[in-house]
């Protein structure tokens, strides 16, 4: 047994409104630099949709990944060694500016100074690349917002294209099905990460202390193998400064005890963020299941963090004992070991994400009566057994179950009704406590099927509804001081200077 | 005159590459990279550096065998494959050259690209599309440069090599050759002020390098040219 620490994230989408927030605090922070306008290490997609860049998760194109071959080994899916040094010249697999979109500014200043005419002043788009006026916007950041049901983005999901039947397909584009809810996205710091994999000059590395996944800007030399071997698109491009660059978990801020600028900013508070103890002994071989057990062997990495055996195993690793208390007190460890709840999106992408998802039960929670689309709103009226939580919502879900599975368990449909069984279940219980109106025999059924406690139950809808922001964020002292002094012989600290932080002493920029 | 071109300017060339090219690495890491500009323009990139790539790459390593290993070289081109090697040469270098004229072109016409272009990549790119092109008529007219190499020009660099410089050897070369040989010297001068620098960084070590990478704070390993001071 291995143990280490992983900074891990827990996104609940039932809680996430699209709002945007957390995007903008990331680019006011990190991407607000020539090259770096087009990139969105934070952002936030609707789903069923294209996403950003657009199919991202349609892996013939983009090559993104690992894959596992019928000997049962792993493999890029992008190429092989020798391959990433004759692709080198040109990556057959990059995506281009215009499958993420070209940025823009407008030319305020004409609203100022034109002359007095007959017509209103405009302000025209202009490239922040080229300078160039821009005639026509065909795409930017989150442009498929709110689009379910659209010819043009949703149907064309790689999900939707992949899970569904034709006339599933269909009929997701009748108004009364129409159907969406909203994906945040940043780097998952992965346990297996295709982009450290693929990169061929070995610029890109895992702290050993809390797994965060970064680019040295100094080693990365343009070969932009990384973009590729992404399957999540996580790493960019800059073509300014001729390096890859991506998130890099607002480590500045955890390092002193803050959350990243995108969780502490999240109006829907659906963001969570914890230590997890881990196997890293284990990795390859989880990696390797076939895709039906890939959750399940993902989870089992995960450690007991009131396990002794794992304790010691920490401590042969340096790991303090505040970094296992954090671990001990991780609302992420709630959710992904002891509830259950939350998956890692696409795990067939087999770079093991160590951020986690529950899904969203609200386009699920719904009914059509008299050709109406009925919510919360018609529950008064209706028989609970139509509208409200009960025991056949998952089955009359408005959304296909495939399609979910498609996201978050590599297509078992088993394992994610039984989250949402869950996720039902909670809601039923609470609401016979709170409001009454539930079978009795019909609540404990649900809770039979979902293999929850009742304290279970209250549990999660505590941490679900009522967290405080220390719950939510358990960030441990990062113990930087320790990582430096508590060395033996102790380290010159001059060899610290520059190395940490940024390190930069020349601008970032082009020189040559 | 032949002294300052044939024996001051390639030491000055090779101890300006080196010295330069040393502290550039470490004084700036930062700036060694081979600035892809693939995420701008993808289809006509295409075209232009792989077959670039693959032609100059291919015709370096000939000039370096010639040149580290003549006997070999001379025996080689000496035997059965000198015509296709002769003509193979030919070949590239007139692929390198419509390659590397199509790469000028995007450039110049994609408004992307010329906006990351900096006047060292037009001068850089300028010496080598013309590189190309005397590479290809001496190759063409003055036949065969892979036996008269070995018995002029090798010996000339391995006098100066062995800092016993003998420019005699090549004075007496028509002046295209030797302009060759100066652009050749001038483009070595000019590879630490460049993106040039780029083919140095060729990473060879993704051949046996574990796939995963882990760094810990608490017992730092630097790698090459991670900075650490
Ligand atoms: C040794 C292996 C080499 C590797 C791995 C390599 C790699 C690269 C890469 C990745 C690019 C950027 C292509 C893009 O825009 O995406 C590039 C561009 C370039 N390389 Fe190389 N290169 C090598 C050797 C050379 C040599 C020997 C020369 C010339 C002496 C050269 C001259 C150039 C030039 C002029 C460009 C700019 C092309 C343009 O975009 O206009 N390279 N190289
Ligand atoms: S999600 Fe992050 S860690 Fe995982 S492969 Fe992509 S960039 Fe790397
Ligand atoms: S800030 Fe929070 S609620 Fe708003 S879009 Fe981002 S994740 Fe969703």
């Amino acid at each position: 047994m291995d143990i280490r620490a992983q900074v891990s994230m827990v996104f609940h989408l039932d809680k996430c409104i699209g709002c945007h927030t957390c995007s903008i605090a990331c680019k006011n922070i990190w991407t607000d630099r020539q090259g770096t306008e087009y990139m969105w290490w934070n952002n936030v997609e609707t789903k069923p949709g294209t996403g950003y860049p657009t199919q991202w998760e349609d892996q013939e194109k983009y090559k993104g990944g690992w894959e596992r071959d019928s000997r049962g080994r792993l493999k890029l899916k992008l190429q092989g060694r020798a391959g990433a040094l004759t692709n080198i010249f040109y990556n057959p697999s990059l995506p281009t500016l215009d499958d993420y979109y070209e940025p823009w500014t407008y030319d305020y200043k004409n609203l100022f100074d034109a002359p007095e005419g007959d017509d209103q002043p405009t302000a025209r788009a202009v490239s922040l690349v080229t300078g160039d006026f821009m005639d026509t916007l065909e795409a930017g950041p989150n442009w498929d917002d709110d689009m379910g049901g659209s010819e043009v983005y949703a149907a064309n999901d790689p999900n939707i294209l992949k899970s569904l039947s034709e006339s599933e397909q269909q009929s997701l584009k009748n108004l009364e099905q129409t159907v969406f809810f909203y994906l945040p996205r940043i780097c998952n710091h992965c346990l297996n990460p295709g982009c450290v994999a693929a990169c061929p000059t070995g610029a890109i590395y895992k702290r050993g202390e809390d797994g965060i996944v970064l680019i040295s800007q100094n080693r990365c030399r343009a070969w932009r193998m990384c973009v590729s071997g992404c399957p999540y698109k996580k790493t960019y491009f800059n073509w300014s400064t001729g390096k890859s660059e991506k998130c890099i978990l607002c480590y500045p801020r955890l390092e002193s005890g803050q959350p990243p600028a995108c969780f502490h900013s999240c109006v829907g508070r659906i963001r969570y963020i914890g230590m997890v103890l881990y196997d890293a002994d284990g990795i390859e071989q989880a990696a390797r299941s076939p895709d039906d057990g890939l959750v399940d062997a993902q989870r089992a990495l995960i450690k007991d963090p009131y396990d002794p055996e794992v304790i010691a195993g920490a401590k042969r690793n340096g790991i303090g004992d505040a970094v296992v208390t954090a671990a001990q007190n991780s609302p992420v460890y709630k959710f992904v070991k002891r509830w259950g709840l939350a998956l890692p999106l696409h795990p067939e992408f087999r770079t093991m994400p160590m951020l986690f998802y529950v899904p969203p039960l609200l386009p699920v929670i719904a009914a059509i009566r008299d050709g109406q689309y009925e919510t919360t709103a018609g529950m008064e009226t209706a028989p609970a057994d139509e509208t409200g939580p009960n025991l056949n919502t998952v089955d009359k879900a408005r959304i296909p179950m495939q399609y979910m599975a498609s996201l978050f368990t590599a297509g078992n449909v088993d394992k994610i009704k039984h989250v949402y069984h869950k996720l039902v279940a909670v809601r039923m219980y609470m609401r016979s406590e709170q409001v009454g109106d539930q079978k009795e025999e019909d609540v404990q059924e649900a809770l039979r099927r979902a293999d929850l406690t009742p304290e279970q139950c209250i549990s999660i809808f505590e941490l679900t509804s009522l967290p405080t922001f220390e719950e939510r964020f358990v960030v441990p002292p990062m113990e930087r001081e320790r990582a430096m002094d508590g060395e033996l012989p102790p380290l010159d600290p001059y060899s610290r200077k520059a190395a940490g932080g940024f390190g930069f002493r020349d601008a970032p920029a082009r020189r040559f | 005159m032949s002294d300052v071109i044939f024996v001051g300017f390639p030491y000055v060339a090779v101890a300006l590459a080196v010295l330069v090219g040393i502290y550039r690495y470490r004084s700036d890491t930062f700036s060694y990279s081979s600035f892809s500009s693939q995420l701008l323009e993808n289809q006509k990139l295409f075209w232009g550096s792989a077959l670039w790539h693959y032609a100059v790459v291919l015709i370096l390593l000939a000039h370096f065998i010639a040149f580290l290993l003549p006997p070999l070289w001379g025996g080689i081109i000496g035997g059965p494959l000198r015509f296709p090697l002769e003509a193979l040469g030919l070949i590239l270098s007139l692929v390198g050259f419509v390659a590397l004229g199509w790469l000028m072109m995007r450039r110049f016409s994609t408004r992307r690209i010329y906006v990351v272009t900096t006047r060292m990549d037009w001068v850089v790119v300028g010496l080598l599309l013309f590189q190309m092109l005397f590479g290809f008529v001496i190759s063409l007219s003055y036949r065969w440069g892979g036996e008269w190499f070995v018995s002029s020009t090798a010996p000339w660099l391995w006098s100066l090599v062995t800092f016993n410089p003998k420019p005699e050897y090549v004075t007496a070369f028509p002046f295209l050759i030797q302009l060759h040989f100066f652009t050749g010297f001038l483009l070595i001068a000019l590879f630490p002020f460049s993106r040039l620098v780029h083919l140095v960084a060729f990473p060879i070590g993704y051949l046996w390098r574990p796939y995963q990478r882990v760094i810990w704070n608490r017992a730092p390993r630097p790698g090459p040219g991670f900075r650490t001071s």
